[in-house]
């Protein structure tokens, strides 16, 4: 039959077909999205489990770790991780802060958008860049002049001078914990801006009305009201800054031990990763790096999960207020 | 000291520290690139494009690594790319307001800032034990799963800025949504949309964790995909540790390359956007 | 672009990467030590020129060489820590000598130039151990009196993989220190109390000329391309002797081949006056029943070439080719132990080569 009718459901007929492809493959490629973090997820797990299984509670509390006698401990690169993730905090969270109010606060308009791309493009750099960068030019400058500055001030000194002992090798975790400052500046600073720039007008113009200055209404009124969406940056940089792999591994000094100096070597998880994955030999010690693994997604996913939260609740709120 | 003059006085050095900090942020990036223009420039030369990585000691280029890391950005992008944004299109179209599609927001968003290193674990894993050895696929494969959140992310983005009464319009005059998605929508999205590729291109050719373990390295040309592949990120790691002066100016060029294509990706995808719009308005 | 533009150009590409992955000549694969690297990829080199067969070796360490030989990733595995017979036997593997080279110490210090510092295995081991801590030490000034030693911190660089060069160092320093021994061991990995851990033959030379006062330890060939300041050793003749060709010469001179079980030999303090107290040999390992006859039997092809041809180009890099009587040995042991490759040219054709 070739009437119109006809004609006109048979077509209709196609046409319900390749929605329902269409609709479905999109389906599925979200679903694939979830798909992929469960099996990270437990990927991971089954590989670490013979590690975790032979070691036990041991695996983090023991900061051996021998390939030859096979004991493995999680102990000196969890450290390492936390450690020079801290330092790059401290260090980036000031000048990212910093960076956010010039740019919206005090820069002229001109000024603005080149600056602000430039803060960008540092993003854009990829991290082995950084590493390199950071073993042929930051660590010479400071093994011969800022370390052993830093030895003979704050050496001697009674709590803090712990932290500033040994001899100056110009790599280690502390010039870890400074190239990754630069490489989580741009993350931070980005998101400060953006949350800034949620602030309503009507606030900082009431504080300006009332005789602030300019850094009274930015430290009273705009960082207070950012406050949820500035920890959720800055905890966007810890977990860009817990997972960094190559700009490390240049620089940490590969030795797994815990010194209470920063000057001293150290270790991150996925600078062992990196280092000794492709040289394990025996299925203890694969497993126990991909142990490592499975201990780094746990903590990164903890804490990107925690600082999407709050950027999900800081952008509720931003659309409530309009 | 008058209470006003104080607060005066906290304001400006508050406010010239902000400004020492933005210095800080350009000083660091300004020595970053300096240091890879003045190193990597050195060794520029036809010859980093025509001959393959040397031994200790030899002259050669990186062409080998040039090839692989096209090849398995390729390839990793035309496998995440689709998935990208099909799964994009769910969040922006058919699945907007649904329950499931905020679980999946939230957990593209992890993966999206998720070590790349667990990546390159999982493909490891999941292929390398599998298959017996490395290869470049399996090297694709992990440049592919880190494309996918970016893709994803991008494509809603930019999806979600059409205006509905476009949708609408189509609808009205009779179009299942698959047609209004494919026949309106995508070109009206379209330079956003390829904002999005660009971008996601541009992350994953400067990543080398997840090759390190997937796709390893090779130091003679090869175009089999399923054998170790040499690419550049991971030639500038080996290059860069060795004491080797050849092997270390071939790493800086290399950085370089690397460094200025992404930053030309970057800038181009900016462009793209600036003069045709996201919402495909010119 | 609409869908049919966009069809075409991804199809051209598809087709592009295919027809990219055609066949090419098959290449010899091996993985292990760094120790013999330099020498392997100038064999390997002048191997492809003339025959057209490469060789991708990945130079990951005499412990991933083990590990990716027993995982049958690779063709052969390369180590220079000899495996003892027994774990021969239960890998199934043969093992061979290769080439001999010798470990030397090489220190980064203003004013220092190559050859110039003397040392003793009991002082790099107490440097080691964390208990000499600057380089104007009472200690290191006796062994090198008209030497101007500055007060620079010592910084000790060891090796953070897996491998023969820091199993040899470390098997040195075991003999040469007791509490050395006790605290630290030897092994192809140790736990370095203090100190910079670096990858490869090739991280411990870069990373010792990037940290000023810093001392590490390298594979000799490693130093003299690099210009680095090596330092002199005192034997277990009492003698200061300078690395080289004719010190390791001299050290693998006494080496009784013949008896050793597997080739299980390690050649750290011999006797003698001229001997260079760290010498070693880097070993091969192949499958006496290989996976891949065809493959092994190209590997084999390529050794014995390097055995009759590379004499020369080891020399010049300072390593100590392996003598006569010690080739036919290992000629022998291949015509035993590998099962199924193809068979050698005879030595009537090698003397047309």
């Amino acid at each position: 039959m070739n009437t119109a009718a006809a004609i006109d459901s048979r077509h209709a007929a196609g046409q319900r077909l390749r929605e329902r492809m269409f609709s479905a493959a999109t389906f599925v490629a979200a679903v694939l999205v979830l798909t992929l973090l469960g099996g990270v997820a437990l990927t991971l797990l089954h590989g670490a489990w013979p590690a975790l299984a032979h070691f036990k509670l041991r695996f983090l509390t023991s900061e051996v770790w021998n390939p030859v006698t096979d004991q493995f401990g999680a102990l000196a690169a969890v450290y390492g991780t936390l450690v020079t993730s801290l330092i790059a905090l401290a260090i980036a969270i000031p000048v990212s802060l910093g960076i956010a109010i010039f740019l919206t606060e005090l820069a002229p308009a001109w000024l603005k958008r080149p600056v602000g791309i430039a803060i960008e493009l540092l993003a854009a750099v990829p991290s082995i860049i950084f590493g390199i960068w950071g073993l042929f030019v930051l660590a010479p400058i400071l093994q011969r002049h800022v370390q052993p500055w830093l030895i003979d001030t704050l050496g001697p000194l009674p709590i803090v001078g712990r932290l500033f002992q040994g001899p100056p090798f110009g790599i280690g975790i502390l010039t870890a914990g400074i190239v990754l400052a630069i490489m989580v500046v741009p993350f931070v600073s980005a998101v400060a801006r953006d949350v800034f720039e949620t602030v309503p007008d009507v606030l900082k113009e009431s504080g300006y009305g009332l005789g602030a200055t300019t850094w009274e209404v930015i430290w009273q009124v705009v960082v207070p009201y950012a406050r949820t969406g500035m920890i959720g940056g800055i905890m966007l940089g810890l977990g860009r800054a817990l997972g960094e792999t190559m700009a490390v591994t240049f620089v940490i000094g590969n030795a797994h031990r815990i010194g209470s100096s920063l000057l001293a070597p150290g270790t991150t998880i996925s600078a062992a990763i990196a280092n000794e994955f492709t040289e394990a030999v025996g299925d203890l010690y694969t497993s126990s790096l991909v142990a490592l693994g499975a201990l780094l997604f746990l903590i990164t996913f903890a804490v990107i999960a925690a600082a999407r939260l709050m950027l999900l609740r800081l952008e509720r709120r931003a659309l409530s207020s309009v | 000291m008058s209470r006003r003059f104080l607060r005066k006085v906290i304001n400006l050095v508050a406010l010239g520290l902000s400004g020492l900090a933005t210095a800080i942020g350009l000083f660091f990036l300004g020595a970053i690139l300096w240091t890879l223009l003045s190193r990597g420039f050195a060794g520029m030369s036809a010859a980093l494009f025509t001959a393959m990585t040397p031994p200790p000691g030899g002259s050669g280029g990186l062409l080998n690594a040039i090839y692989g890391s096209l090849a398995m950005t390729v390839i990793g992008i035309l496998l995440g790319g689709p998935v990208g944004m099909l799964a994009g299109t769910y969040l922006a179209e058919y699945g907007r307001n649904a329950r499931l599609s905020v679980v999946i927001r939230f957990v593209n968003d992890v993966l999206l800032s998720a070590p790349s290193i667990i990546v390159g674990l999982f493909v490891y894993e999941l292929l390398v034990v599998r298959m017996g050895h490395f290869s470049a696929l399996a090297g694709a494969v992990a440049l592919a799963i880190i494309a996918i959140p970016v893709t994803v992310r991008t494509t809603e983005d930019m999806l979600n800025l059409v205006p509905q009464g476009m949708r609408d319009a189509s609808t009205a005059m009779g179009a299942y949504p698959w047609r209004t998605i494919t026949s309106v929508i995508y070109p009206a999205a379209r330079s956003g949309i390829v904002t999005g590729l660009l971008l996601a291109i541009a992350r994953i050719s400067g990543e080398t964790a997840p090759l390190l373990f997937t796709a390893l390295n090779n130091q003679f040309w090869s175009t089999n995909l399923n054998a170790p592949m040499a690419n550049l990120p991971v030639v500038i790691f080996q290059f860069a540790l060795s004491p080797y002066p050849n092997w270390q100016q071939l790493a800086w060029s290399g950085a370089l390359l690397i460094t200025l294509s992404i930053l030309i990706l970057s800038i181009t995808a900016r462009l793209v956007v600036a003069r045709l719009g996201p919402g495909g308005q010119r | 672009m609409n869908l049919q533009r966009f069809q075409r150009v991804l199809l051209a590409l598809l087709g592009a990467l295919g027809a990219t992955g055609a066949v090419q000549a098959t290449d010899i694969s091996g993985a292990g030590a760094t120790f013999p690297y330099p020498i392997y990829s100038k064999w390997a080199d002048a191997y492809r020129q003339q025959t057209g067969v490469g060789l991708n070796y990945q130079s990951i360490g005499s412990g991933g060489g083990i590990k990716q030989i027993k995982a049958k990733t690779v063709t052969f595995g390369a180590s220079d820590m000899p495996l003892k017979p027994d774990d021969l036997k239960e890998a199934g593997l043969v093992q061979f000598p290769m080439i001999i080279g010798g470990v030397v110490p090489v220190v980064n210090l203003k004013g220092v130039q190559a050859g110039q510092m003397v040392l003793s295995g009991a002082l790099v081991a107490s440097i080691y151990l964390g208990e000499i801590t600057k380089w104007n030490d009472a200690r290191i000034q006796k062994l090198n009196p008209k030497l101007a030693l500055p007060a620079t911190n010592i910084a000790p660089i060891y090796r953070s993989d897996g491998s023969g060069t820091n199993f040899l160092f470390s098997h040195y320093l075991s003999q040469a220190s007791p509490k050395f021994k006790e605290t630290i061991g030897e092994n192809t990995s140790v736990q370095w109390p203090i100190g910079i851990g670096a990858k490869g033959n090739e991280g411990v030379a870069n990373m010792t000329a990037q940290t000023d006062g810093a001392i590490g330890y390298v594979e000799y060939a490693y130093a003299k391309q690099t210009k680095m300041a090596y330092c002199d050793l005192v034997n277990t003749a009492g003698k200061t002797v300078a690395p080289g060709g004719e010190s390791f010469q001299a050290a693998a001179a006494n080496a009784d081949w013949a008896h050793a079980q597997g080739y299980y030999l390690i050649l750290t303090d011999q006797p003698g006056a001229g001997s260079w107290p760290i010498t070693g040999a880097s070993f091969i390992l192949v499958y006496g029943v290989p996976p891949d006859a065809a493959a092994t039997g190209e590997a084999l092809k390529f050794f014995d070439w390097a055995y009759r041809n590379g004499g020369k180009m080891a020399a010049d890099l300072d390593y100590v080719p392996l003598p006569e009587s010690l080739i036919k040995q290992v000629r022998a042991t291949w015509k035993a132990e590998i099962k199924g490759v193809p068979a050698m040219a005879s030595a009537s054709d090698a003397k047309r080569m």
